[in-house]
């Protein structure tokens, strides 16, 4: 390691800030600094920390907004905090980073009220509270946007936004001035009389935070806000987080992106398997270290793989036209993209521009007329009106976007699910499974693939996300596809298990696989994409070669700009 | 709070074992008290419900003949449930199969040759098929609901029974008495037992247990039924036809309520007579669950579903209990079956002391 990364261990916080030194052992949870919390990364043997930084924009020795002493929450069969200690001034953005399972999302439940602490204290503002259900945190100004909206599509803004206050809302003549008044002064255009299913889902982004901004807002918490934004709508929303800590109300950012947290958050809390792994500005770490500090092992997280130009076209889609049934549904229109063996194609897009369709009539869930067939073809061969199956049978692997309820049965266990895609790999014989070979082929996929699990008779779905994707990867790849369709393959999932499945991936590439990935996590696409595309509105812009293509070009195509000059820039992005 | 169900997160495989074992207990306790409260003596009103009707080789015989319509009814019904098909059409589709059964019985009376009964049996289990054929097609073909579908197709077939042993079915030498011509001996099942009324259909249902299980927990037919039970998108994707399924589970489950239907004319009863079934395709649902879903668990809960029947019968006729109670006593026993299930995901935990329970502070105005 070229740096020691700005993480502050208490110890040296003590030396450094003149604290007194907190009693060894047995008080770790009683003694309370301003950085509270236990460093871990520590006990390796890195470069001793630097001192801590002080918090650049709260004023010192002001009350901490909210600060959690102690917290632990025990589920059946994990920890899911172990004596968190964080501490948020006002005013102050503060980054909750963590890989998936790491006690993120149960802090933020904790500090909603959604669910309650086995122990440990909540302190707002100065004094000690029980927060029993949201109601109660959003009387003390506590607000949350989370990650999946709840908004009624068929109702305006304005009446979304008047459910969600109550009898404050007072009649929509009085509450829409205000919704006006608040979407202006935060720089978020809203037109409270839209219906909510006819704004784009950064506008719908937008109602939920000027829902929680409608009351007096001191603690807004935001989970993975930018993961459905486009890079533009996410600079949008960090200037209103901006100008909304500047008036002094604290956020906490909850992101996987590393690189927003460096640009946006003052300070940040790393858990790691429910603890508190660290704290750091993050403005002073390189992503590779902040990676580290989530991951906790000194693997090589971030990788550049060798660009590489593909052989023959196997998957050849001619002007693909789907009229979606559902209304509020994305129809696809003309769409033409050809794949060859041994080479990635990454299709970005903001989500409900045409992924789910265009998923689902690679996948055979959706159906052409036999008439269409043509317009898709593996190797020549007509497949758009061949059931799934049949598809498989011509060498499509393909996972899924969803990894519980679509790309595995979250009840059967992980040799069911082995069974699910593979059952034409000679599992079956005579309409008995062949139970010996099923067992044998979870357990090459979970040996192969390093997946986490006691056995194979362990239900799916009490695997973490990362592991249950590496499974569902493993038993596509060891199909020996000749087609592989990915969707969101590193979705949700943590450091360590995206570096195993993009590598996962780029060796089934070079064993000469067409592989078609399709996410919306621009930083994937351009590390293991060799060709590039985006869809919008149903229509996929022309692709280009990664090495000339510029973040900013995709971000153009991600809002439609097709035409826009692009101006290759010589092999540097 | 004082008691606190906690989920496990795992199915506890002790609980798996005990909960029956448990509601017995509690079931056994509580109907003591009931039965003392009414002035009956409790160990003698559970020997006269439990025990005594299985004391002999007769008893037995009459347990068997009570369960075996039910344990068919519900191993059709299990395959049904385990792809989420809510069969609740079980009991018509046993009528209808008792009924064309019956019709082509009374058409071949004289009929001397064996293949008689085949015939017989062939028939009635197609019609129960074709019955939820019925139901099956409404689903797919116009996604209709089809436990309201199965459930008015019920009421159908009852009707139609009623109209067939009141008109064409008629026993022209019967005195108007509703029922059919006693069939001809080529037409009914064998018995088992001399002195008992235990016949051959015992063997068929030893047949479909076999078959259901091995469906179920062995063949991939059974697996893309559960997985379409469990996960109708995960299904989707890996290209298993739903419709086809549905119409196998539907087909299965009216055959073998057919084929249920046929043994209670041809076995027992012998003509057809409006009261051919007294609700053995609802009981099966009970049952099936009971079992839960599964073929083994089920062929206990039908003996004891019929041991209930039959014991709820005698405690009526030599004690003069109501039959109210020894209803009440078969939801007791239910009830506590399916509450004791709860501890399988749970477990309960005990607080006696209540938690505490810090109250939130308002927070002064002008921290901020």
């Amino acid at each position: 390691m070229a740096c020691a990364p700005k993480w502050c261990p208490i110890q040296d916080q003590n030396r450094a800030g003149g604290r007194p030194p907190r009693p060894n052992n047995k008080g770790r949870h009683t003694f309370l600094t301003e950085w509270p919390g236990n460093c871990f990364i520590h006990r390796h043997n890195f470069k001793r920390p630097e001192p801590v930084m002080p918090n650049p924009v709260p004023i010192p020795d002001q009350t901490p907004r909210l600060r959690l002493r102690n917290i632990s929450k025990r589920y059946p069969g994990c920890l899911a905090n172990d004596a968190i200690d964080l501490s948020i001034a006002p005013g102050e953005i503060h980054a909750l980073l963590g890989e998936n399972g790491a006690g993120k999302s149960t802090l933020m439940k904790i500090i909603y009220g959604v669910t309650q602490a086995d122990s440990g204290d909540v302190i707002w503002q100065g004094q000690r509270v029980s927060l029993r259900n949201p109601a109660q945190a959003r009387s003390l100004g506590i607000g949350m946007v989370f990650q999946h909206f709840s908004l009624f599509e068929t109702l305006s803004v304005a009446q979304n936004i008047a459910l969600a206050m109550g009898a404050a809302a007072g009649t929509p003549k009085q509450l829409e001035p205000k919704i006006r008044e608040v979407s202006r002064r935060y720089g978020m255009a809203l037109e409270p009389e839209r219906l909510v299913h006819s704004l784009s889902i950064g506008e719908r982004q937008r109602v939920e935070i000027i829902r929680c901004l409608m009351q007096d807002i001191r603690l807004l918490i935001l989970d993975e806000p930018t993961s459905v934004l486009t890079p533009q709508e996410a600079d949008d929303l960090f200037i209103t987080l901006r100008r909304l800590a500047a008036e002094g109300c604290s956020i906490l950012f909850i992101s996987h992106k590393l690189g927003e947290v460096r640009a946006l958050c003052h300070s940040a809390t790393v858990l790691r398997g429910g603890r508190v792994a660290g704290h750091c500005v993050p403005a002073e770490c390189s992503d590779q270290q902040l990676a580290q500090l989530m991951v906790g092992k000194a693997a090589t997280l971030i990788t550049d793989y060798p660009k590489v130009a593909g052989g023959r076209v196997f998957l050849d889609i001619q002007g693909l036209s789907w009229l979606n049934p559902d209304p509020f549904g994305c129809s696809l229109k003309n769409i033409s993209l050809e794949v060859c063996s041994g080479e990635i194609v990454g299709v970005a897009g903001v989500a409900g521009n045409g992924q789910d369709e265009l998923l689902a009539l690679l996948s055979g869930e959706a159906r052409l007329n036999r008439n269409d067939a043509a317009t898709i073809n593996f190797a020549g061969l007509p497949v758009a009106c061949l059931h799934p199956d049949a598809r498989r049978r011509l060498g499509l692997a393909f996972v899924p976007a969803e990894r519980l309820g679509h790309g595995a049965v979250p009840q059967l266990s992980l040799a069911d699910n082995a069974l699910l895609t593979a059952f034409q790999q000679g599992l079956v014989s005579k309409g008995m499974i062949r139970r010996s070979k099923v067992e044998a082929l979870a357990e090459a996929i979970i040996h192969r693939f390093g997946v986490k699990t006691p056995d194979t008779r362990t239900p799916a779905k009490s695997l973490s996300g990362g592991n249950l994707q590496k499974f569902i990867l493993g038993r596509e790849i060891l199909q020996q596809p000749k087609l592989l369709v990915a969707a969101h393959p590193t979705w949700g999932v943590d450091v360590g298990a995206a570096a195993t499945i993009h590598r996962a991936l780029i060796a089934l590439r070079d064993a000469g696989a067409a592989i078609l990935v399709i996410s919306e996590d621009l930083d994937e696409l351009f590390q293991i994409a060799d060709r590039l595309g985006a869809l919008c509105g149903g229509r996929l812009s022309p692709l280009h070669a990664t090495v000339d293509t510029r973040l900013s070009d995709v971000g153009g195509w991600m809002a439609g700009q097709f035409n826009a000059p692009h101006s290759p820039v010589p092999a540097t992005a | 709070m004082l008691l606190s169900l906690e989920p496990r997160g795992q199915q506890s495989r002790l609980m798996l074992w005990c909960s029956p074992l448990l509601a017995a207990v509690l079931t056994l306790g509580c109907g003591s008290l009931l039965f003392i409260a009414l002035g009956h003596d409790p160990l003698l009103t559970l020997h006269t419900l439990l025990i005594a009707p299985i004391s002999d080789w007769y008893g037995v015989s009459e347990l068997l003949v009570k369960a075996l319509p039910i344990l068919l009814c519900a191993l059709g019904l299990a395959v049904a449930y385990q792809a989420r098909i809510w069969n609740i059409g079980a009991e018509g589709q046993l009528l209808l199969g008792a009924l064309a059964s019956s019709a082509l019985a009374v058409s071949i009376i004289d009929m001397q040759s064996r293949w008689a009964l085949v015939m017989i049996l062939l028939v009635g289990t197609l019609a129960g098929a074709a019955w939820a054929g019925l139901t099956a097609w409404l689903r797919t073909r116009f996604n209709t609901n089809e436990i309201l579908t199965s459930i008015m197709l019920n009421y159908i077939a009852l009707n139609l029974l009623l109209f067939c042993v009141h008109g064409p079915l008629k026993d022209p030498a019967g005195y108007n008495f509703p029922e059919s011509a006693m069939f001809g001996d080529a037409s009914r099942l064998p018995l088992l037992l001399k002195d008992g009324r235990v016949h051959a259909g015992v063997y068929f249902a030893l047949l479909a247990l076999v078959a259901v299980w091995v469906l179920l927990q062995k063949s991939f037919i059974g697996f893309q039924i559960k997985v379409l039970g469990l996960d109708k998108r995960a299904a989707g994707f890996v290209g298993f036809r739903e419709k086809r399924l549905i119409w196998l589970v539907l087909l299965i489950s009216g055959g073998l309520a057919g084929l249920a239907g046929v043994c209670e004319v041809t076995g027992p009863i012998g003509q057809l007579v409006p009261q051919v079934s007294p609700g053995y395709g609802y009981a099966a649902i009970t049952v099936a669950f009971l079992g839960r879903l599964n073929p083994i668990g089920i062929l206990f809960s039908s003996l004891l579903m019929a041991l209930l029947y039959i014991g709820g019968e005698s405690a009526q006729m030599s004690m003069n209990l109501p039959q109210a109670i020894t209803q009440l006593f078969q939801g007791m026993m239910l009830f506590f079956l399916l509450a004791s299930d709860v501890l399988i995901l749970y477990h309960p935990r005990l607080n006696l002391r209540w938690t505490r329970r810090a109250t939130a502070t308002a927070v002064p105005a002008g921290v901020l």
